[in-house]
């Protein structure tokens, strides 16, 4: 195993570790757009459509090359548009209603 | 690459991908709160900007400029409008759609970086092709996998658990293809034949394996398959020694993991069972030993259950699919409120498998005003059933079956369920007394203190909301 692949090793299962760390505190009202959220994230594969489909010699063929950008690109903003959608619809009780406000 | 080569603009641009990375872990930090949760998503999105910018800086755009006009532009311009469109009870299969196009844009970046490296099919090392097949396999798996769950909640096809004698085997066979393929990728033999039989094999067992998935068993695989999608991005990152795609995809992997096994815990079944059990398709045997049950049903007037509800000191809501399919979340919100004008005090139930993904409930509700504070999980709102005048299940099961905690013999037996039951009086709005998706009888209907409301759910609710006003 190369020094490089153990380096990128260790970057990988510290990153899931957090991401248990992270996920686990994410209360279950909002396990849908944590899902779209994450959902999004994944989008980042947009990074490496790009560098295989933009670049002086691509590595696949034009209509391929449109399509993984466009996949990927599809990913990320109707991800993010979705979980933003979710998450604006989600609110406190806004005004205390009278018989709150008298048990306080 | 030796590290003495990277030049001054690389490492810029890994010191921006570094801080993509940081900003994804605080935006998901900050979900953690509803309060918090869309500046969460901001900063992710901000993170994702900063990605794509400093990748820009390693594009040829004078040749290929237009392959980021056409794709980049068209998918964003998709991926934004049908965000916009979809109705808030489609959005499972939103998600499962945005998850496959991830999912195949990461086989393929990992295809090309194959083809690429091994165009007449010279020798790679094993960690190139480890890498580069794991990607392609699970990559292509979640795109097959995701199409067909889609398909499946839009009801393009059906959504009951597809079966035929013999079909473990067949899966069974083709996972042997992909683990063959994928071995004599690795080990170098005939490469590229037996990467494209990994690669096909792998997309047919997506198709394969979703088919026989029942609706009640879609949250477990919309999280699997976005789990999938993750690790597929992470392996990509491998391939292309990129660590803001080995990070991204580190995270969504775990938290994909993380909900999967939280639904199959919420269902009282492993994985596998969820997998491979076909739930929904056996119907289950004798239904009842639960103490009480009558073995009749009563049915009730619109006007009594009215009466009921408004003269509750506490009534809980209990939402499941039925809900979402017949778009009652509205309506269930008008009933709340002429309750609580009425001094009647309304919360929620929400069992953490009700619907077709995790916190599907929470979400339709939400869309519907309800302030998530009025929104109980199972283990906060159990013990106030006992305490509650009235339980109103609007189109939830299986979920609310006490087969589940007396009856050794029932398929969802051990399952944590909602106490609806140890409510004072319990109403049911169903359509018809066909049983639930997991196709068993439930007792609860046939308890003395249950009674039966039939029709569409936002009819009746609608039903209700006017006689209560009248009251």
């Amino acid at each position: 195993m190369s020094a490089h692949l153990l380096t990128e090793l260790t970057v990988f299962i510290l990153a899931v570790f957090v991401g248990f760390e992270v996920i686990s505190k994410v209360p279950t009202t909002l396990h849908t757009p944590l899902m779209s959220a994450t959902n999004a994230i994944h989008g980042i594969v947009l990074v490496g459509a790009l560098l295989v489909a933009v670049v002086a010699s691509p590595k696949l063929g034009p209509v391929l090359s449109v399509a993984v950008v466009f996949l990927a690109s599809l990913n990320v903003f109707g991800g993010y548009v979705v979980t933003e959608r979710m998450l604006s619809m989600f609110k406190p009780r806004e005004t205390p209603t009278p018989r709150d406000g008298a048990k306080r | 690459m030796p590290a003495a080569a990277v030049s001054a603009g690389q490492i810029a641009i890994d010191a921006a991908y570094l801080v993509t990375g940081i900003c994804f872990i605080l935006g998901l930090k900050f979900l953690s709160h509803p309060q918090t949760a869309r500046n969460g998503n901001r900063i992710s999105m901000l993170g994702m900007a900063i990605a794509l910018v400093a990748t820009g800086f390693l594009l040829d755009w004078s040749s290929a400029w237009w392959v980021v006009a056409i794709g980049l532009g068209g998918g964003a311009l998709v991926g934004i409008y049908s965000a916009r469109a979809v109705k808030m009870t489609a959005m499972p299969q939103m998600v499962a759609l945005f998850n496959g196009a991830g999912g195949g844009a990461a086989a393929m970046v990992a295809a090309a970086e194959f083809l690429h490296l091994n165009p007449g099919g010279s020798a790679l090392s094993w960690d190139q092709s480890l890498p580069i097949i794991l990607s392609t396999v699970i990559g292509a798996i979640s795109f097959t996998g995701s199409i067909i769950a889609f398909l499946k909640l839009q009801e393009l096809i059906t959504g009951r658990p597809l079966t035929y004698p013999g079909q473990q085997f067949v899966n069974g066979l083709i996972a042997l293809a992909v683990v063959g393929g994928a071995a004599l990728t690795i080990a170098n033999v005939d490469t590229v034949p037996a990467y494209f039989v990994a690669l096909g094999a792998a997309a047919l067992l997506g198709i394969l394996f979703v088919l026989p998935i029942g609706g009640a068993d879609m949250p477990v695989i919309i999280s699997l398959l976005n789990s999938f999608t993750g690790l597929a991005a992470a392996m990509t990152g491998f391939v292309l020694g990129n660590n803001v795609l080995i990070i991204s995809g580190a995270l969504v992997g775990a938290s994909g993991t993380f909900l999967t096994m939280l639904m199959s815990k919420a269902m009282n079944r492993s994985i596998a069972n969820v997998l491979f059990g076909a739930f929904g398709k056996v119907v289950a045997g004798a239904g009842g030993a639960v103490p009480g049950a009558t073995g009749a049903i009563r049915e009730a007037t619109v006007d009594d259950v009215a009466t009921m509800l408004a003269y509750a000191k506490q009534v809980i809501i209990v939402p499941g699919y039925g809900m979402a399919v017949a778009q009652a979340q509205h309506s269930v919100r008008e009933l709340e409120t002429q309750l609580e004008k009425r001094g009647v005090e309304v919360k929620y139930a929400i069992h953490p498998v009700a619907g077709r993904m995790p916190g599907h409930m929470n979400v339709l509700l939400a869309e519907a005003n309800v302030p998530y504070t009025s929104l109980y999980d199972m283990d906060d709102i159990n013990p106030e059933f006992p305490r509650t005048d009235v339980a109103l299940v609007i189109g939830a099961n299986d979920v609310t079956n006490p087969a589940a905690r007396t009856v050794a013999s029932s398929p969802i037996y051990g399952m944590p369920i909602l106490d609806v039951d140890k409510a004072h009086n319990v109403v049911v709005l169903k359509r018809s007394m066909k049983p639930g998706f997991a196709g068993i009888d439930n007792p609860l209907y046939e308890l003395p203190n249950t009674v039966m409301l039939f029709g569409d759910a936002k009819a009746s609710v609608d039903l209700l909301v006017s006689a209560v006003k009248a009251l």
